[in-house]
């Protein structure tokens, strides 16, 4: 292995490896508003939007990231709906994430029972303050673990992002494995700069896993 | 009739769910301070009618009055409504993610807006006469099913209800936690709380109520008072009812 | 007026060649999904083993699965298997073994944990009927694993077909490519094919995908107990 060059070769890595990060918490960031948003529709049985939110489900979960990014990234500018490689990647990953993690709030909104929202009621709740003090502070405990795997399914989901143009990690590794044949040194740094970012935050949600479940509440 | 000392009225109450008939044209006023106790076989509606006085069920037809204010004409603010109905349920329904004290507060703090120290102390005070005031820091999980429903009860006081609801509140606790919850309960009826009961708790029927109510097939079959209810039943349902209750 | 670039669609052999070129990921896929079903039975079973050595090693095994984005895994086996040991695999090969790899690894995990999942009264009760430890098997645990274990294992399966859309970039001529190809020898006469194209595409992968996962989920609603 050559040492020196990948010394050399750092920096983009390093650059690379930010703009993945910056791509990944926005995607993560999104995908979480819309999958909150969507997961109460449904558990709240809202008319249509229901049925809205059901087919996007389908959709999203049915389809690679792949193919959504050739769609958005070189299928909409000829509606003249022109995207930027960073908008892009960042709009696929939430469409994509959202529906997980739909799912994940969905698994704990379901976990509370329906009890415990007319006894909200029968002390004079609103619906409002119900979601807010009783039933998502009960369903986020649930939904951690799953949400967990979703933002590492997320991130690792990045890998793809060199299609829309972006200069990614992957990019950069087979731009110098094309360039000058340097294919170790190129996975070398590819795999220890995914390990870098990915590691922490798997370490991070195994933690966080555990500690609720042994925590619990008054446990 | 003491037409002006009506609490709650209910006129002609029916409910269906779809083929189902639930409630059939049920009639029952319960004048304030009165302990009514609602008994009859599982599946007589009896839990629905509770349901129904609290706006958790849609009902079809009749009407519902609480002080005077018709509850069912699809004007009636329910949140407030609510907060004059105290409603204990079988499961307790505690919030599990809060302590005691958090669950007793969050109808004060959050729809009553009342202020903290205030609602701290009347916590403190129920919370003591219930004989739970050093579990006010743990959480229902580490609470016994007596306890829990003990603390439920509390719940429902803190809004200062005119009237209590209780629906089989004894039905899920091992039987040496019954009387625990009981208890507190005749303590309420001394006081003069206004109080519906669903329950299958014979003895304890009979000596907190004022009237006793036999519900059958979704409708109310007899009403009396408990002597005469329990020793000479009118009807011959009742009858029957009563002697499942019996070993000779 | 825009083009109508829809007709590119049913233009000559496209469409066929958009189906073909699903064909060579849906074939991937199949393939790397009957052998990793096949090899993760073992070792999922291996992982309830209680031997301190195969545990670590599956743990570690996994873990590596789990961490590492399955377009790295094709990277390190597509370019770095090649320079490494002078075999030149080509793009399916090593689609295959990194998919098998990944999916030995995953579904171990969901078959070790049906295994585990089923209560040790169950075994007790089998033995209290007076049945032999084959026919407790046999009857009780294997139909109730399986029961838990089908759903998971095929919406494993659509999450492999889903991913083997990632071969295009290591250079596998499938679905994606014959796109590609179609919308640049109509760039001229056809400059919106890409939206049709891509669009398709799209619904192709849904059309493969839906059914699949719609199964998955229909078991899995009968199945609960």
């Amino acid at each position: 292995m050559d040492f020196e060059f990948i010394r050399q070769n750092v920096p983009m890595y390093q650059t690379a490896a930010l703009l993945t990060l910056r791509i990944a918490l926005w995607g993560v960031l999104f995908s979480f508003l819309l999958g909150l948003f969507c997961s109460l529709i449904q558990y709240y049985k809202v008319p249509v939007l229901r049925r809205i939110v059901g087919v996007y489900i389908e959709l999203s979960r049915n389809t690679p990231l792949l193919v959504q990014l050739f769609f958005l990234y070189f299928g909409l500018p000829k509606l003249s709906v022109v995207i930027s490689s960073e908008s892009c990647a960042v709009i696929g990953l939430a469409f994509l994430g959202g529906s997980y993690m739909a799912e994940a709030f969905r698994s704990g909104l379901e976990s509370v029972e329906k009890g415990q929202l007319e006894a909200g009621l029968s002390i004079g709740l609103e619906h409002s303050q119900i979601i807010r003090y009783v039933v998502l502070p009960q369903a986020l405990s649930v939904s951690v673990p799953a949400l967990c795997a979703n933002v590492i399914f997320l991130i690792k989901e990045t890998s793809v992002f060199s299609v829309v143009a972006l200069a990614d990690l992957m990019y950069v590794a087979k731009d110098l494995i094309g360039l000058y044949y340097k294919t170790d040194e190129a996975l070398f740094l590819l795999v220890t700069s995914y390990l870098i970012i990915l590691l922490p935050i798997s370490i991070a949600s195994s933690l966080l896993e555990r500690r609720l479940r042994y925590a619990g509440f008054g446990n | 009739m003491e037409k002006t000392d009506a609490l709650l009225e209910i006129r002609h109450l029916k409910k269906d769910y779809g083929s189902a008939d639930v409630l059939r044209n049920v009639s029952l006023t319960v004048n304030r301070g009165e302990v009514v106790v609602v008994i009859g076989p599982s599946g007589c509606g009896k839990s629905t009618l509770l349901r129904c006085i609290n706006g958790l069920e849609p009902i079809q037809s009749g009407e519902i009055l609480l002080g005077g204010q018709v509850l069912t004409d699809g004007t009636a603010k329910w949140s407030q409504v609510r907060q004059k109905i105290g409603m204990v349920f079988q499961s307790y329904e505690l919030f599990p993610h809060m302590t005691v004290m958090e669950n007793v507060l969050l109808g004060p703090l959050k729809v009553q807006g009342r202020k903290r120290e205030e609602a701290e102390k009347m916590a403190e005070t129920l919370l003591e006469r219930v004989g739970l005031l050093e579990k006010k820091s743990s959480f229902p999980r580490q609470l016994s099913g007596g306890q829990k429903q003990r603390v439920a009860i509390v719940r429902a006081l803190m809004m200062q209800p005119e009237i209590m609801l209780f629906d089989e509140v004894t039905a899920a606790l091992d039987p040496e936690m019954v009387r625990e919850v009981l208890d507190v309960m005749l303590e309420l009826a001394k006081g003069g709380m206004t109080m519906v009961i669903v329950t299958h708790e014979m003895q304890f029927a009979r000596a907190i109520a004022d009237r006793v109510i036999f519900m059958d097939a979704g409708e109310i079959v007899e009403s009396g008072e408990p002597e005469e209810f329990f020793t000479k039943p009118k009807t011959e349902r009742l009858q029957r009812f009563l002697n499942i209750f019996t070993f000779e | 007026m825009q083009d109508l670039g829809i007709s590119i669609l049913l233009d000559g052999r496209n469409l066929i060649r958009l189906l073909e070129g699903l064909w060579v990921t849906v074939r991937i896929a199949l393939l790397s999904v009957a052998i990793s079903m096949a090899l993760g039975v073992l070792l999922g079973m291996v992982m309830t083993l209680k031997n301190p050595i195969t545990k670590a090693l599956s743990r570690v095994y996994l873990e590596t699965v789990r961490i590492m984005p399955q377009l790295v895994l094709l990277f390190l086996v597509y370019f770095g298997v090649t320079k490494t040991f002078g075999i030149h695999l080509s793009g399916e090969v090593s689609a295959i073994i990194v998919f098998v790899f990944w999916g030995t690894a995953e579904m171990g995990d969901l078959v070790r944990g049906a295994l585990i999942s089923i209560p040790k009264h169950q075994y007790e009760s089998g033995r209290a009927l007076g049945l032999t430890g084959v026919q407790i098997y046999r009857y009780i645990i294997i139909p109730q694993t399986i029961r838990r274990l089908l759903p998971l294992a095929i919406n494993l399966a659509t999450r492999m077909v889903k991913t083997t859309s990632l071969i295009v970039l290591i250079g596998v001529v499938e679905v994606l490519k014959v796109g590609q190809q179609i919308i640049e020898a109509n760039r001229y006469t056809a400059p919106s094919a890409a939206l049709w194209i891509y669009g398709a595409i799209f619904f192709l992968y849904f059309l493969v995908c839906f059914p699949i996962s719609r199964l998955a989920g229909r078991l899995e609603k009968r199945w609960q107990d």
